[in-house]
């Protein structure tokens, strides 16, 4: 049996028919087209899937799209206009090199920007706790904490 | 990684979840914040026919204040226990040890419910509803019942529940005067389920002399551990350091079993166990002096 869903994915509102078990994690990469949001381990431990639901970070991976009927969903395209436009936490993640391959990287900036809603002015633990629902493969974390700051200079 | 297929229902009262449970019984699992189900479909270790979900139905996630307790709602997220005023002031231990469990994208999601439902023995709040003295109503299409936490949990991923049956709210009896309380847990990774932890409270009466005390450990069993002996050896007395590490001791050695795995030896949760049962001891001894 199919379930017709209203939901809203950064901004535009979408009407789609989905079986329960879609993933919310597969309805936005295959269904919406929005690849951004990355899948690693489809169980809710490495983050890569994490998006914004009702503007709280969440698994996309833990979730079943037809959950979201109704709710809003944010997810990395919804952060810049344009790639001349990047979004504060993203330009500092350019700035402070914090990604490498990439991967990791979506589902960091989805919990940090609630994160820096809720803690402007965070210390390096408190960013450091806040991190450790997301797994990088890459950079050793360092740099990753290095832009959280920057990013928090730059938007208070 | 892909869940069975499944019939989806996400009606909006209490009356139609559990109307849907009694018809559909144990083929039908409610999905709560899905932060341990949905995992579990993902791998199809478990393929309920039927999901109903409680997530629309506005009248489980309640946190409020009632005379001398407090009542939560199945369904209040682990996030909002986290940061609830009522039960950072009433139940501090419980404000304490919210942040061990999981990640903050997971306790955004997870609800007390569902992780007292999993029973996971190293889980979290399991522990503290012993520790709390909490008690759990259970209900079904006609009736409602209310369990204490000691008696809901019946050994690995199993409870008391009926499979007619949702645990629809949960009541928290607000600390004590002259109570001091301490959680502690070690995890590999901040976030990680631990490979031991202690919800330790300690009441002392108008005289410093300890009236009651809890131990519970969590990854120490098969259910949470109530180390009932350690606990009581501590009654009647004041509290030292002697007898402070003669009752880590005890409960360490000789009330909980652990099993050990990846990450930890049973010698090693064992050694975890006295140190944590300790400090924690100290803390809440040192807290419930103040509070006097
Ligand atoms: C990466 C990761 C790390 C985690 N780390 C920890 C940790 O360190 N400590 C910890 O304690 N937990 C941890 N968890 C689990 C998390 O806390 C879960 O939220 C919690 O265990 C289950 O709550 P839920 O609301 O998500 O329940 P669900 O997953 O929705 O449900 C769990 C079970 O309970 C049943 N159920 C749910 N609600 C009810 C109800 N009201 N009545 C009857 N049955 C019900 C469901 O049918 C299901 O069988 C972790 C999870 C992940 C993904
Ligand atoms: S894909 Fe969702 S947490 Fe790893
Ligand atoms: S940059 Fe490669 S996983 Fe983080």
């Amino acid at each position: 049996m199919t379930h017709t869903i209203n939901l809203t994915v950064n901004g535009q509102k979408y009407t789609r028919t989905v079986e329960p078990r879609m993933l919310l994690s597969d309805f936005l990469r295959h269904e919406l087209g929005l690849t951004g949001t990355h899948v690693g381990c489809e169980h809710g431990v490495c983050g890569a899937c994490t998006i914004m639901f009702d503007g709280e970070s969440a698994r996309s991976c833990l979730t079943f799209a037809v959950q979201a009927d109704g709710h809003e969903i944010t997810t990395v395209e919804g952060l810049a206009t344009d790639k001349d436009n990047l979004h504060p936490l993203q330009q500092s993640f350019w700035e402070a090199h914090g990604l490498q391959c990439g991967y990791c990287t979506p589902g960091i900036l989805m919990t940090m920007i609630p994160f820096l809603k809720q803690n402007p002015n965070p210390t390096e633990d408190e960013i450091r706790h806040a991190l450790s629902g997301n797994l990088c493969r890459c950079t050793g974390y360092q740099h990753i904490v290095d832009a959280v700051k920057l990013a928090a200079e730059k938007m208070r | 990684m892909k869940p069975a297929p499944f019939e989806y229902h996400s009606p909006s009262s209490i009356e139609e979840i559990l109307t849907l449970k009694s018809q559909y019984g144990d083929d039908a699992k409610f999905l709560a914040g899905g932060q341990s189900l949905v995992p579990a479909m993902n791998f199809r270790i478990v393929q309920p026919s039927v999901l109903i979900d409680l997530n629309r139905v506005s009248d489980l996630s309640f946190i409020r204040e009632d005379g001398n307790v407090i009542r939560v709602g199945s369904m209040a997220r682990e996030r909002h226990l986290e940061f609830d005023a009522s039960i950072e002031k009433r139940t501090p231990l419980l404000h304490e040890a919210v942040p061990s469990i999981a990640h903050p994208q997971i306790r955004n999601r997870g609800t007390i419910g569902g992780s007292i439902v999993n029973a996971d023995p190293a889980a979290e709040l399991p522990v503290l509803m012993i520790a709390l003295n909490a008690r759990l109503k259970a209900k079904n299409k006609s009736a409602e019942r209310w369990l204490d936490a000691k008696d809901f949990f019946a050994g690995m991923f199993t409870t008391a529940l009926e499979s007619d049956e949702a645990l629809v709210e949960i009541e928290l009896p607000f600390a004590e005067p002259r109570t001091g309380w301490s959680f502690m847990e070690v995890a590999p990774r901040s976030g990680d389920y631990a490979m031991m932890g202690v919800a330790t409270s300690v009441t002392l009466d108008e005289n410093g002399k300890c009236k009651s005390a809890k131990l519970v450990y969590l990854n120490a069993g098969d259910g949470p551990v109530d180390a009932v002996e350690a606990a009581q050896s501590l009654v009647g007395e004041m509290l030292n350091d002697t007898l402070i590490e003669s009752a880590a001791l005890h409960a360490s050695e000789k009330e909980i079993t652990p099993f050990g795995n990846i990450h930890a030896s049973a010698e090693f949760q064992r050694h975890l166990a006295k140190t944590l049962t300790m400090k924690t001891l100290k803390i809440a001894a040192e807290r419930a002096t103040k509070e006097n």
